[in-house]
């Protein structure tokens, strides 16, 4: 043994560790804005679990007692009206911010290689970020909870042949029940948070394997100096720890803006029918999921049912999920960065951001004819980004890419 | 940059602006309630708990916590407004049995508790001011709110015996009470959030000056790896 070591470094690479992923894992220096939301969606991982584990204590997944449940937090347990807010607040939070984090891999192609794989782990996170948000939306069990959850997954029955024993599988019964309840509350607390904490590990490490993108899209790693250093890399701790640090507090400003002040957000963040328990009996006018599964089920509704099957429509939303994880071999682009990118290509991401942001807002809208013309159109628009970059992306004049990063 | 972050700002800003959920065709008045107005609330329980909790439970709300809340005294709440419980630390019930109720009006009255968060308060407050003699329905009276609503008119005689302007205050204060039954907790909420804030804003202008501080190697090209 190395008597230089430490007892722990002896026996665990503690030391070799802290250095991989913190003291020399080398930063490009010019990380802007965009760089914000990968610290910040794991800040908001940690107070997901452990709001989580608090409401756990006190919540009944049982379809007689849950919504009482949960109004008894908001009432009796001591702070718990906070916890709960923070709880309810962070979900929506964590969607603006996983958002804008893939925004920011969409702007400086950090899908494309060598970060193929980090991109793949990252869709399978957001997947199971949205299943894991809308089991989670089910448990307060209030008519939204029980309505958005029927409508949702009765999808699942539009299977061709399998599909009404598919339904029943998933239900555990034949409506959406104390059975699904139970089932979900499972799933919300155990499976998949689980399996998104291993994730978000495998994510970071697969990332810090090869090394940060940035915002000119250079790999900084081929620029070393004597030492092997990357000349346009700081060590993250402590440049970026300290960054970080500014980012969350000025994040926690405005997360706690919301919870103290709106934290029903005029409806988007916690539904006013959401208040009234559920009711097998009584469909709500208007069902609407959470704002962050919208622009996908604006896609389901905007597919017009085959042979009376409205299987085409859920093909379509999964496809829509689905079609992000060949996003690195679809890009044919030389350069990674926006900056560096042709003017047509700057446009044609452009009408895929709004195409995504209005398939959201239809999303949320009844079904109207106009509005259903306009949910085709902004589909066809958001499959064609997809379908047509390997010949986009080939298209135009590139700027010439900088050997060293700017600003 | 710039352009992006106004762009960000003023897709929220028309994004909140819009409430997606505002589903009823009916104009309703709006109920300029104040949830900070202890006297308005205290009426506004008297008055609840005296036309409305006969039929109505708040089964959410406890009647110490409206002693607490309201600055009332446990023995005032006890002798004056707790007239189906027994003990100050109950929830707030009604005594009507439900089948009884089902037989009266068509369905059993429905649970206050949350009636602020699901219909909102312009609603009651306009809900409640809407009633007119229509002898078709069996109470005699509609509501333009609600049409066809099973409740008879609770308040007509407090509206015969006071004016126009006392009467909307009194719905007013029912309306102000029911916002408070629909979240307690907003009481602690508001009152904490501007501190809450202000502790955030310091301790960001600290973080960054910290930062500022760390990241002068940077910017003057003097960082060094460690040896």
């Amino acid at each position: 043994m190395n008597n230089k070591q430490s007892w722990i470094d002896q026996r665990f690479p503690l030391t070799k560790v802290i250095n991989e992923h913190l003291a020399e894992y080398y930063t490009p220096r010019n990380f802007n804005f965009w760089y914000f939301f990968g610290g910040l969606a794991v800040v908001m991982l940690i107070m997901q679990l452990v709001t989580g584990i608090f409401l756990t204590m006190h919540y009944k997944p049982d379809a007689e007692y849950a919504f009482a449940s949960v109004e008894y937090i908001m009432r009796d347990v001591e702070w718990g009206w906070f916890i709960r807010y923070m709880h309810s607040t962070g979900a929506s939070a964590f969607f603006v911010i996983i958002y804008l984090h893939m925004m920011r891999a969409l702007l400086y192609g950090s899908y494309k290689g060598p970060r193929e794989l980090i991109w793949i782990l990252g869709m399978v996170l957001y997947i199971l970020l949205l299943a894991e948000a809308f089991m989670g939306y089910v448990l307060p069990w209030g008519q939204m909870s029980f309505w958005g959850a029927q409508v949702i997954i009765s999808l699942f029955g539009s299977v061709p042949i399998v599909g009404p024993d598919l339904l029943v599988w998933i239900l555990g019964d034949y409506a959406v029940g104390d059975a699904t309840l139970n089932r979900f509350f499972s799933l919300h607390v155990v499976v998949i948070p689980l399996i998104l904490v291993v994730l978000v590990f495998l994510h970071i490490v697969a990332l810090h394997h090869v090394g940060s993108n940035n915002p000119d899209g250079i790999e900084i790693k081929k620029n070393k100096d004597a030492d092997g250093i990357p000349k346009d890399g700081i060590p993250f701790h402590p440049y970026f720890t300290i960054k970080d640090s500014v980012v969350v507090v000025g994040f926690l400003w405005i997360f706690c803006a919301v919870v103290f002040y709106a934290p029903a957000l005029n409806g988007y963040f916690l539904e006013a029918p959401n208040f009234i328990e559920a009711n097998p009996l009584k469909t709500p006018e208007h069902i609407a999921p959470l704002w962050y599964l919208t622009p996908y089920y604006s896609v389901l509704r905007a597919i017009p049912p085959l042979f009376g099957s409205q299987f085409p429509g859920v093909l379509g939303m999964f496809a829509a999920l689905g079609v992000f994880f060949l996003l690195p071999w679809l890009d044919r682009s030389p350069v990674k960065s926006i900056r560096y990118r042709s003017p047509i290509y700057k446009w044609i991401l452009g009408a895929f951001v709004v195409s995504f942001i209005m398939l959201g807002w239809l999303g949320v809208q009844p079904v109207t004819p106009l509005y259903v013309l306009l949910a085709r159109i902004f589909t066809t628009l958001y499959f064609s980004f997809f379908i047509l970059m390997p010949w986009f992306s080939t298209l135009g004049k590139t700027k010439e890419v900088p050997e060293r990063v700017t600003g | 940059m710039r352009i992006k972050l106004k762009l960000i700002v003023g897709l929220s800003v028309l994004l909140f602006s819009v409430n997606i959920f505002a589903a009823s065709k009916v104009h309703l008045d709006h109920a300029n309630t104040d949830i900070f107005d202890e006297a308005s609330l205290q009426n506004g329980a008297k008055l609840f708990m005296n036309y409305c909790s006969g039929c109505h439970e708040i089964s959410l709300m406890r009647y110490n916590r409206i002693a607490k809340d309201l600055n009332l005294t446990e023995e005032h709440v006890a002798k004056n407004l707790m007239f189906a419980g027994n003990k100050v630390g109950e929830a707030i019930t009604t005594a009507m049995p439900e089948d009884g109720a089902a037989k009266w009006f068509g369905g059993v009255p429905p649970d206050l508790s949350l009636v602020s968060r699901s219909k909102g308060t312009d609603w009651i407050y306009t809900y409640l001011r809407s009633f007119y003699d229509d002898e078709e329905r069996i109470f005699g009276v509609n509501n333009k709110v609600l049409v066809n609503a099973s409740m008879p008119d609770i308040l007509w005689s407090l509206r015969e015996s006071q004016s126009e302007e006392e009467f909307d205050q009194s719905v007013l204060d029912i309306t102000n009470f029911l916002d408070y039954v629909g979240e307690p907790a907003k009481l602690i909420r508001l009152k904490l959030g501007k501190w809450v804030l202000l502790f955030l804003g310091i301790l960001f202008i600290l973080a960054y000056m910290l930062k500022k501080e760390y990241w002068k190697d940077v910017k003057y090209g003097i960082w060094r790896p460690r040896d």
